[in-house]
């Protein structure tokens, strides 16, 4: 039984009334809210293409998704060739695609399909129940991962994912109610006096909020606690967030009312986006700079290097003095396996990276923007996802 | 086998992705592989050239590298320095590959 069940209606922000149901317990959407929208007409119908090696499986599909309230157009191909041919010729919305079929298997198809389609919806529906698979998947960019018993058991909840997905725009703003902001979140969760806890996350940052009877009581975020935490989270443009149950025994670190909380930062972060004087604008870089500083100390990380596009600008080096070199080997190293990606076709490129006696580096690329991170050799284990932390926090 | 390729050839849309090791020398000359041999040689001399490619610039660069990775969303290739030359591992990631089970204590 869900442990939420309350269901609340807000207006959308183009005028719609939007159903946001706190969802029942899936392997996925967890709690996370999903949007109900109205029925398409029929000559707007999106297209749904659906590949599975299974035939039999495949008609049990287009059986249930027919009845999807926008009535969707379904389309089905049982090899990744078919699928791949069908997605050339129609406006394909949303792709179910099985992960294991002979020949070329599901990751191989998503791969090919992201670089090709990056507007097409993703949803994996497999029989393998394997974490590894999941965040390969989720990796590769898909939007849901389903098992298929979860799905047959729970059919209603994945036709209810699946609508909201075909009805998906493509707006910034936190993923599950659009066209809000995370203080709209924030207030209406203290509006309605609810006790939850808000996790935030922002590509590989996480952060935490604690909401005990309206009250905002604490807040976690890149390793700092209470209002700078809270200040930081704010600052974030885009991310998803989801409810989970509350914990009435968190120790209170905030005390001041939320609402002073979001005046004062966004007066802050109004100041800092139009600095009044010349001083004022050295005086933000110069915090900018010592701020990172010590996010690449405390971080152990010997140097990053954030190379934007040719004649986007200079490059921003911090914690080395040999800035040409690198730079040009990083912008020639992507360039390299870019090529040598499309030539393969092996999919994007998630990262490149290399390691001597003295050190590892790891080349990613953000926001059109390529880092350039070094690390000690001993730094451990798990760099990408401390590098893509650290990057995460410098771009927010 | 392979009579009626002969005449009609073969025109797969979508690529097999490699799968094994190669030795290349410092020229780029493949020296031993033993990916399958239906997969383009054309291809392995481009992977092989560029690995080449990125060890000698990183050397240019001061930050000589013995091992080189890069990950795409459906193939991992790490290659190691060898005097000049390379052996480059070629690893599809697909959902056939078994995957390692975590160790209990």
């Amino acid at each position: 039984m869900s442990r939420f069940s309350a269901k609340k209606l807000f207006a959308g922000g183009n005028g719609d009334c939007l159903r946001i149901d706190k969802g029942a317990k899936t392997p996925d959407f967890r709690r996370r809210y999903v949007i109900r929208r109205g029925r398409l007409p029929m000559d707007k119908a999106h297209k749904i293409l659906i590949l599975d090696d299974d035939n039999d499986w495949l008609e049990l599909s287009r059986e249930m998704l027919a009845a999807l309230p926008s009535r969707p157009e379904i389309l089905t191909a049982n090899t990744g060739k078919r699928a791949l041919a069908l997605l050339e010729s129609e406006p394909v919305r949303l792709l179910i695609c099985d992960l294991k079929m002979p020949r070329i298997d599901g990751l191989q198809i998503l791969s090919i399909v992201r670089r090709r389609y990056p507007e097409l919806r993703t949803v994996v529906l497999s029989s393998l129940e394997d974490e590894e698979f999941r965040s390969r998947a989720y990796a590769l960019g898909v939007d849901l991962f389903w098992i298929k018993i979860e799905m047959q058991r729970n059919s209603k909840l994945f036709i209810e994912c699946l609508e909201s997905l075909l009805g998906r725009d493509d707006e910034t703003g936190f993923r599950g109610i659009q066209s809000k902001s995370l203080m709209d979140i924030i207030q209406m969760e203290c509006l309605s006096r609810s006790s939850t806890v808000l996790r935030i996350t922002r590509g590989p940052l996480i952060a935490k909020l604690w909401i005990q009877d309206g009250e905002l009581i604490d807040a976690e975020a890149e390793g700092v606690r209470g209002e700078v935490a809270f200040r930081r989270v704010l600052s974030w443009k885009s991310g998803t967030f989801e409810n989970l149950p509350a914990e009435p025994g968190r120790e209170r670190t905030i005390l001041k009312p939320v609402n002073a909380l979001l005046l004062e930062t966004a007066q802050d972060m109004d100041e800092n986006a139009m600095p009044a004087t010349p001083e004022a604008v050295e005086d933000a870089a110069h915090r900018k700079t010592v701020w990172k500083l010590a996010q690449l100390t405390r971080a152990g990380a010997e140097f990053v290097i954030a190379i934007p596009a040719e004649g986007a600008g200079e490059p921003e080096a911090l914690g080395t003095q040999v800035v040409t070199p690198l730079v040009q080997w990083t912008r020639h190293a992507a360039a390299i396996a870019y090529r040598l990606g499309e030539r393969l076709e092996a999919g994007p490129l998630l990262q490149a990276g290399g390691q001597n006696l003295e050190r590892q580096v790891l080349v990613l690329s953000l926001n059109e923007r390529l880092y350039l991170v070094g690390w000690p050799a001993d730094a451990g284990e798990n760099l990408l996802e401390k590098s893509r932390k650290l990057i995460a926090s410098w771009d927010s | 086998m392979g009579f009626l390729k002969r005449f009609f050839g073969s025109r797969a849309s979508v690529q097999q992705l490699p799968a094994g090791t190669v030795t290349v020398d410092r020229h780029g000359h493949i020296v031993a592989s033993t990916v399958s041999s239906t997969y383009p040689p054309s291809l392995l001399r481009d992977i092989g050239a560029d690995v080449l490619a990125l060890f000698r610039e990183a050397r240019a660069a001061q930050m000589p590298l013995a091992e080189i990775s890069l990950q795409f969303g459906s193939l991992h290739i790490t290659a190691r320095e060898l005097r000049g030359g390379a052996i480059i591992f070629l690893l599809p990631q697909t959902a056939l590959l078994p995957t390692p089970t975590p160790s209990r204590p």
